[in-house]
């Protein structure tokens, strides 16, 4: 989905977000990098640190995208998605739908 | 329990020997848990909706029957997903709990609704309310989806676990009902003393959460399968927004085609009931006011109850079956653009056919900074009310031409360019609240997906019987008083015992008085009079001006054209269009801001913004069209 044009380093994932995650692809949460109260409200709908994350589909246009938590979808503009770090080696691409 | 005894703090629960039964129960649960269909599903039509006092939050309560005459009041608490005050429905939650809320009795007893499809994620939030030490009933809800996708849990053991009755129903189909009016009458047991985490920390608040479903056998549904699929159509790139395009247009048809039968039907027995008690009653004053004051002032409003009940059948659909959180994320990006975000789309949608279900609807919305804006921007919105206006004047001021063809003549052209006009207005004033006064707190999007259910008849019967009530109030009160006023300003003063002509009355004093502020925007003192009268409701300049030029709007709208003709310049046309377009001339949109924002200051700066707007634009374009034409 993402177009790597623009940016002149596109496949360093060190350290990724959620924004990096490619539709299919999923992560494990090592921090988040928002505000207290924001970080809060996320870690209450299950992103957490240690949380596998399923970046489930994305909104026509490419932005915000859906993730999905422990089965319950959430969608997030790409915004707060790059704030919510992921361990750089859970990474994990998708069985088929690499697109 | 004592896995991790530093995080863990005793948390007693007061024992109550024996428990009367409870007065007032509060219903707790997170967004989509389906709380409200379980309260709706207790009190039924025993409901009533008022706000907070000084907060945006509704506050919503029934009365539930038990046996007999024993009955309880049920709150209907905010959706939460926490009790951390940070949003004023988390505050105004927890503050009823605490019995911390000014002129509210704390509750005695609570039901907290969770959903058994999402239990690990809800069970959260039983950790703070359990720790209020209130008698608790944890009600795990859409027992029946649990069970279709293959999920299960044994109820007994979480009960044992969370020290307190556990039921598990499904509100939506009314199955296990009886385990909550067991508790309602005080027949269930009392909660006992539980070691909960510290309620600060929600990693070990979620840790613990997991430890209970796992002691409870909690084994998670299987994926809901419809809704991946329903997704992958509707969420498509290509076909998602077809879709969500082809929905706006059903919308609109609706509320535009469907609804005018409906409306002229009660315009109809609004005024055959009007000429029969004028033929019944005899005539004096007091039949005037009652005829062409109340009658056809409240009358005006009641027109537009066909349009806003189906408006909310189709907002009912769209919510009730997971839609509009879908519609919500396709319009993100375009609603960013003006600084707000996809839940502003369905206020303002609705907002073409009425400002006041639209203010109603941008509930929905949690963050308030973008509900505020979302509300202040609603009434540039081409309502229906400005149609009768803009037909009038379009139809006395622009000769019918084609443009396009068949497709488009000079008449529709203005039309459209009047629709483009609000919106224009409406996406800039967002723009500016936006990165002003209004600017985002930063606080993130964040939108649940619910997966897709079926609407049910009940649920969707119920919501637009609660939004018609709140209208018809304010049709019934404010309209009521104003065309009280206004009928007054119009037949005052008495000259020899007779009513005056409207040109001599109060208002007509009034439309003189005015006459040199409006004269610059191209408008006599009758179009004056139109103006002032019309603040209650815009398509009431219609009618005053028929009454000022004599003439039946209705079966002279020719004649009234022609007089328009004679009095307007092609500048002042244009000027009362534009007009039109921006000022907040209607009371029960101003009413129902008030309430919607907890107070006079927002009304008070959504009049005077659009107020000004509407004059120097309607100056603009007197001076404009005069210039190219003169």
């Amino acid at each position: 989905m993402r177009l790597s044009l623009m940016t002149a380093t596109p496949a360093v994932r060190n350290p990724a977000s959620l924004d990096d995650l490619a539709v299919g692809e999923s992560g494990v949460v090592s921090s988040i990098d928002l505000p207290e109260g924001d970080a809060q409200r996320l870690m209450e709908l299950g992103f957490l640190p240690g949380s596998v994350i399923v970046a489930a589909r994305s909104a026509p246009g490419g932005d915000p995208r859906v993730y999905r938590v422990e089965g319950t979808e959430f969608a997030l503009r790409g915004e707060t998605a790059k704030h919510i770090r992921l361990d750089a080696s859970s990474v994990i691409r998708a069985a088929k739908e690499g697109r | 329990m004592s896995a991790s005894p530093s995080s863990c703090h005793g948390c007693p629960v007061a024992a109550l020997p024996v428990r009367r039964p409870a007065r007032l129960v509060g219903l707790v649960g997170p967004p989509n848990s389906g709380k409200s269909t379980l309260f709706n599903r207790l009190t039924g039509l025993r409901q009533k909706v008022a706000n907070y006092p000084g907060v945006t939050v509704e506050e919503r309560r029934g009365r539930a029957r038990l046996d007999g005459e024993t009955e309880v009041v049920l709150i209907d608490l905010p959706g939460v997903y926490s009790l951390t005050p940070r949003s004023e429905d988390e505050r105004v939650t927890r503050d009823v709990l605490a019995g911390e809320m000014a002129g509210q009795q704390k509750p005695d007893a609570i039901l907290l609704i969770l959903d058994s499809t999402n239990l690990k994620r809800h069970l959260v939030l039983a950790a703070p309310v359990l720790a209020l030490g209130l008698p608790t009933l944890v009600v795990l809800n859409m027992a029946d989806e649990l069970e279709a996708r293959g999920g299960s849990l044994d109820p007994a053991a979480l009960a044992e676990q969370l020290g307190t009755p556990v039921a598990l129903v499904s509100a939506a189909k009314g199955e296990g009902i009886e385990t909550v009016y067991e508790f309602l009458k005080g027949a269930i047991g009392v909660p006992r003393a539980l070691d909960l985490p510290a309620l600060a920390d929600i990693p070990k608040c979620r840790q613990w959460a997991v430890r209970v479903g796992d002691g409870a056998g909690y084994a998670a549904p299987a994926p809901p399968i419809w809704t991946r699929r329903l997704d992958a159509v509707f969420l498509h790139p290509v076909a998602g927004p077809l879709i969500f395009l082809a929905v706006v247009i059903a919308v609109f048809q609706t509320i535009f085609s469907a609804a005018r039968p409906l409306m002229d039907a009660v315009d109809h027995a609004v005024s055959a009931s009007g000429s029969w008690l004028s033929g019944v009653l005899p005539a004096s004053a007091l039949k005037s006011l009652l005829i062409e004051g109340v009658w056809s002032g409240v009358g005006s409003v009641i027109v537009f109850l066909p349009q806003i009940l189906l408006l909310f059948l189709f907002i009912g659909l769209l919510e009730d079956s997971g839609y509009l959180a879908r519609a919500a994320l396709i319009a993100d990006r375009t609603m960013r653009k003006a600084g707000l975000q996809g839940k502003s789309f369905l206020p303002l949608l609705s907002a073409y056919a009425c400002a006041v279900p639209a203010v109603l609807a941008a509930r929905t919305i949690e963050n308030k900074r973008d509900r505020i804006a979302t509300i202040l921007i609603a009434p540039f919105m081409t309502c229906s009310a400005r149609l009768p206006v803009y037909t009038l004047i379009i139809a006395a001021f622009i000769p019918e031409r084609p443009i396009l063809g068949l497709f488009l003549g000079t008449r529709a052209a203005a039309m459209l360019g009047l629709y483009l006009l609000g919106f224009l207005a409406a996406f800039g004033t967002a723009r500016l609240l936006k990165s002003s006064v209004l600017k985002s707190d930063g606080a993130p999007f964040l939108l649940e997906m619910p997966p897709y259910r079926r609407p049910t008849l009940r649920q969707i019967v119920l919501r637009m019987y609660d939004r018609a009530k709140i209208f018809l109030r304010r049709a019934g009160t404010v309209i009521l008083g104003v065309a009280v006023v206004l009928w007054i300003l119009a037949h005052l003063p008495l000259s020899g015992g007779k009513m005056p002509e409207i040109a001599n009355s109060v208002a007509g004093t009034i439309g003189r008085l005015i006459e040199p502020l409006v004269r610059p925007l191209g408008f006599d003192w009758r179009i004056g009079i139109g103006i002032v009268m019309s603040l209650a409701a815009r398509e009431v300049i219609v009618g005053t001006l028929g009454t000022l030029y004599g003439m039946d709007p209705k079966a002279g709208s020719v004649g009234l054209q022609a007089a328009l003709r004679h009095d307007l310049t092609p500048g002042g046309a244009v000027a009362l269009l534009v007009f039109f377009a921006f000022a907040m001339q209607c009371l029960s949109t101003v009413a129902v801001v008030r309430r919607e924002t907890g107070g006079w200051k927002w009304p008070a700066v959504q009049f005077a913004y659009m107020g000004l707007l509407a004059y120097s634009g309607a100056f603009i374009a007197n001076r404009l069209v005069t210039l190219f034409l003169g």
